[in-house]
């Protein structure tokens, strides 16, 4: 019984961060994209920056609406099903949510209303300047958020006293280990989601007959973006595995499916991990590689997972499947961003040619990548929360310390409520973007959300 | 570790006092936008977009004054949250549902596809009634002390009619406020069809609270603290006196006084929670937990206050200029 409520709640829980993740990775990063937009409008005065702004400010309407509706809930949870975290580590979680309240949700909250009905309304600058401050927001957001969750998977500049942790040191609870690596990571997740979208849901306009200027040059730069940053995502990834395989060696263990501590271990490309007899079957790896990538020594030693079992035969190391394949998962989708987009950017190039040498199946390869960020941002996630497992805060409190003792079919019962809305709304989410490209595809207005006709201004407003 | 006196008795107050502020610029904030998404049905599909335009620019920023409230119980007193939240499982997890309906028909009925929008506009209806009628269930479990017998599901079941019929009252003032012509009239109507939830759900509360503990029942009947509150029921009753002959008579000419019914309903809001936040002092779970028993550690409250007490006042200066920015009467805010 007890045991169910755990898993159903982790399930729960996992069903809500997960879609709750998508929309915060639009978010971060295209709220700068449209500040970008919005800046080379501004210089330039091309009427084609603020064609994409137009677009892109409605997406990030949505997504930011999606945002937050499933963030509020995730606030709640913490209390409804997980009790045992607050009480444990709330000294260092609370000021850390706060802060991330108080410095970054209303900024967000109040300047949206402002970049998205106020364009008539406040001089041009205020608008821009509401822009960026949605855009820094957002990431003040990821920062405090971030900081937290690698503060649970790194945790120092705490004491216990009486089972309960104290704040000792509030710098090194920050900037604990983990943190600089992850927070790079995210935001670079979040810009390549972004960079992903936009091409694809350009190239799917533009396929469909809306070849405007403002198209194109949304694809062009999100492209370009894609191929500057995936190498760079790479290099950081690696940094990161490095970090974990220094303060989490068993998440690595089970990312890399290494069971047995060894020298020369080879990077497995497939396997399938039995975690009964604690073995892969089908193994095929490259001889030596493991070793190479996490001690830059072909013939370094790696732990292996068989050191996380107690001598009473409890198990300190997370299931090793889920972790070995979101973990692979992640590193294709990335291969696969890396070759989509620096094929794309060799065709725009290539003789100054720009996104009419686009060929069909290269716009079609474009669409199909669209959330190609979202799926690889979950793996990731998947990788390093699974990861953690068994551990809540590692090394100071487990998952099943932390869970509410709410009766199973309660929680069984919301969280099927959660998953139908979720699923409905995600269905949705997709279909209004694919709509919303169709329709300005066919030349339609999809309204003027920041520019109203000047009639439309009332005579109460302030002359400007 | 020695602040100003003894840390351990006035940060807990400063906390439990913000978060009593959150909470009250909460229920009035987003109580005005759920209650217009409350009153919905009532409306023809023009009136709709317009009660919609009324609250687009804030019910963001409204809620995460809700935000700001469950955050400051989960890192002031992190065990009161857990035994409140846990308590109020199911209506807690229908608000949300509420919550998630409501936010994302915003943008959903205005980007959708024209057939659809009827749908979404459901959505925002049944989404601002779950997370109306959940919220003032959940008061009325917290007022008979979150126990769940049959009497006190009764009785919070009262609760929450009477919140939500609150909500679409002080959501019609909003609409008086800032729409004009037919619209306006079809809200003072609303506002006076409303009102008795309001004087109800007080009414309900302010008898059921002193019976549920000779605590409160003494703080109320027993002489001299009942002179302290005794001022709260005579001006609610102005209050509400005033509100009718106001609300009889509009609307009046070029548009007078538009704003006052508004302000009025603000003003009983604050009486009537006032009067809450007096009696279960220094409770945070009613007749269980203190405030003083709840609290956190000395030394993260204290990180949190000097934040609060950097960006409250920041974040109340850019929510005056956004309702600044926005006001006078709503027009055409073109979502699509």
């Amino acid at each position: 019984m007890e045991l169910e409520t755990l898993l159903l709640s982790r399930i729960q829980f996992a069903a809500n961060i997960s879609f709750h993740i998508l929309f915060p990775t639009i978010t971060i990063a295209l709220g700068w994209v449209l500040l970008f937009f919005k800046l080379r409008y501004n210089r330039t005065g091309e009427e084609r920056w603020m064609e994409a702004y137009r677009f892109w400010v409605k997406i990030f309407a949505l997504s930011f609406a999606m945002g937050v509706v499933s963030g509020i809930t995730m606030s709640f949870q913490f209390g409804t099903n997980w009790p045992g975290f607050m009480e444990k580590v709330g000294n260092i979680a609370g000021p850390l949510l706060a802060y991330e309240i108080m410095t970054a949700f209303f900024l967000e909250a109040v300047f949206l209303g402002i970049m998205l009905f106020g364009f008539s309304r406040v001089p041009n600058w205020v608008h821009t300047l509401a822009t960026f401050l949605v855009a820094f927001g957002t990431m003040m957001s990821a920062f405090w958020i971030i900081v937290l969750n690698s503060w649970m998977h790194t945790p120092q500049g705490f004491e216990m006293i009486d089972g309960v942790a104290h704040a000792t040191d509030w710098s090194a609870i920050i900037f604990n280990p983990s943190m600089p690596y992850r927070f790079t990571h995210m935001v670079l997740a979040s810009f390549l989601t972004v960079s992903f979208l936009i091409a694809g849901v350009s190239a799917f306009r533009w396929l469909i007959g809306g070849r405007t200027e403002g198209v194109r040059v949304a694809m062009k730069t999100a492209i370009i973006a894609a191929a500057v940053l995936i190498p760079v995502q790479i290099l950081v990834g690696d940094f990161h595995g490095l970090n974990t395989k220094e303060y989490q060696p068993a998440k690595v263990a089970a990312m890399e499916g290494n069971w047995e501590t060894s020298t020369g271990v080879p990077l497995i490309l497939f396997a399938i991990p039995d975690e009964e007899a604690r073995e892969n079957r089908f193994e095929i790896g490259i001889p030596k590689l493991a070793s190479f990538i996490l001690t830059h020594d072909w013939n370094g030693e790696v732990q292996g997972l068989n050191d996380f079992v107690t001598e009473d035969g409890e198990v300190l190391h997370p299931r090793v499947s889920p972790v070995f394949w979101s973990f692979r998962v992640m590193v294709g989708t990335g291969l696969l961003m890396l070759l989509v987009s620096w094929s794309a950017t060799y065709m725009i190039m290539r003789r100054k040619r720009g996104v009419e040498g686009l060929p069909k199946p290269m716009l079609y390869a474009l669409i199909g990548m669209s959330f190609s960020g979202w799926l690889a941002t979950l793996a990731g996630w998947y990788t390093t929360e699974i990861g953690r497992q068994p551990w809540l805060v590692q090394g100071v409190m487990t998952t099943k310390e932390a869970v509410a003792d709410v009766p199973a079919p309660l929680v069984l019962s919301t969280l099927i409520a959660y998953l139908l809305v979720y699923a409905g709304l995600l269905l949705a989410y997709v279909f209004v973007i694919f709509y919303l490209a169709r329709k300005t595809a066919r030349g339609e207005s999809i309204g003027t959300t920041i520019a109203p006709s000047p009639a439309a201004v009332p005579k109460a407003m302030p002359a400007e | 570790m020695n602040y100003f006196g003894d840390p351990t008795i006035w940060l807990p107050f400063v906390f439990a006092a913000l978060m009593g502020v959150s909470i009250l610029i909460y229920v009035i904030l987003d109580g005005f936008d759920l209650g217009v998404g409350v009153l919905f049905p009532f409306a023809n599909d023009d009136e709709k977009d317009r009660m919609i335009a009324s609250i687009g620019p804030f019910w963001d920023a409204n809620e995460t004054w809700l935000v700001l409230a469950v955050g400051l119980l989960l890192v002031a007193f992190p065990s009161a949250h857990g035994a409140i939240l846990t308590a109020l499982y199911l209506p807690v997890a229908i608000m949300l549902i509420g919550l998630i309906l409501r936010g994302v028909a915003f943008e959903f009925r205005a980007k959708a596809p024209a057939p659809h929008k009827h749908l979404w506009n459901n959505a925002f209806f049944a989404g601002s009634l779950m997370t109306s009628l959940s919220q003032g269930f959940m008061l009325g479990m917290y007022v008979m002390g979150l126990e769940w017998t049959l009497a006190n599901v009764g009785f919070a079941i009262l609760t929450a009619v009477f919140l939500t019929v609150g909500y679409s009252f002080i959501g019609a003032t909003w609409i008086i406020h800032k729409t004009s012509a037919v619209l306006q009239a079809k809200a003072v109507g609303w506002a006076k069809g409303g009102i008795w939830g309001l004087v109800l759900g007080i009414g309900a509360i302010s008898l059921a609270t002193p019976f549920v503990s000779t605590r409160i029942f003494d703080k109320w009947f027993s002489f001299p603290e009942a002179l302290y509150l005794s001022p709260l029921p005579i001006l609610s009753g102005l209050l509400v006196v005033w509100l009718w002959s106001m609300l009889r008579k509009m609307p009046y000419a070029e548009d007078r006084r538009s704003w006052q019914p508004f302000a009025a309903a603000t003003a009983l809001w604050v009486t009537a929670f006032g009067g809450m936040a007096y009696s279960f002092y220094p409770y945070v779970v009613p007749e269980q937990i203190t405030i003083y028993e709840a609290a956190s550690a000395p030394e993260s409250l204290f990180i949190i206050l000097i934040g609060t007490c950097i960006v409250l006042p920041t974040i109340m200066g850019y929510t005056v200029l956004s309702y600044f920015i926005f006001r006078g009467k709503a027009t055409e805010l073109r979502y699509d």
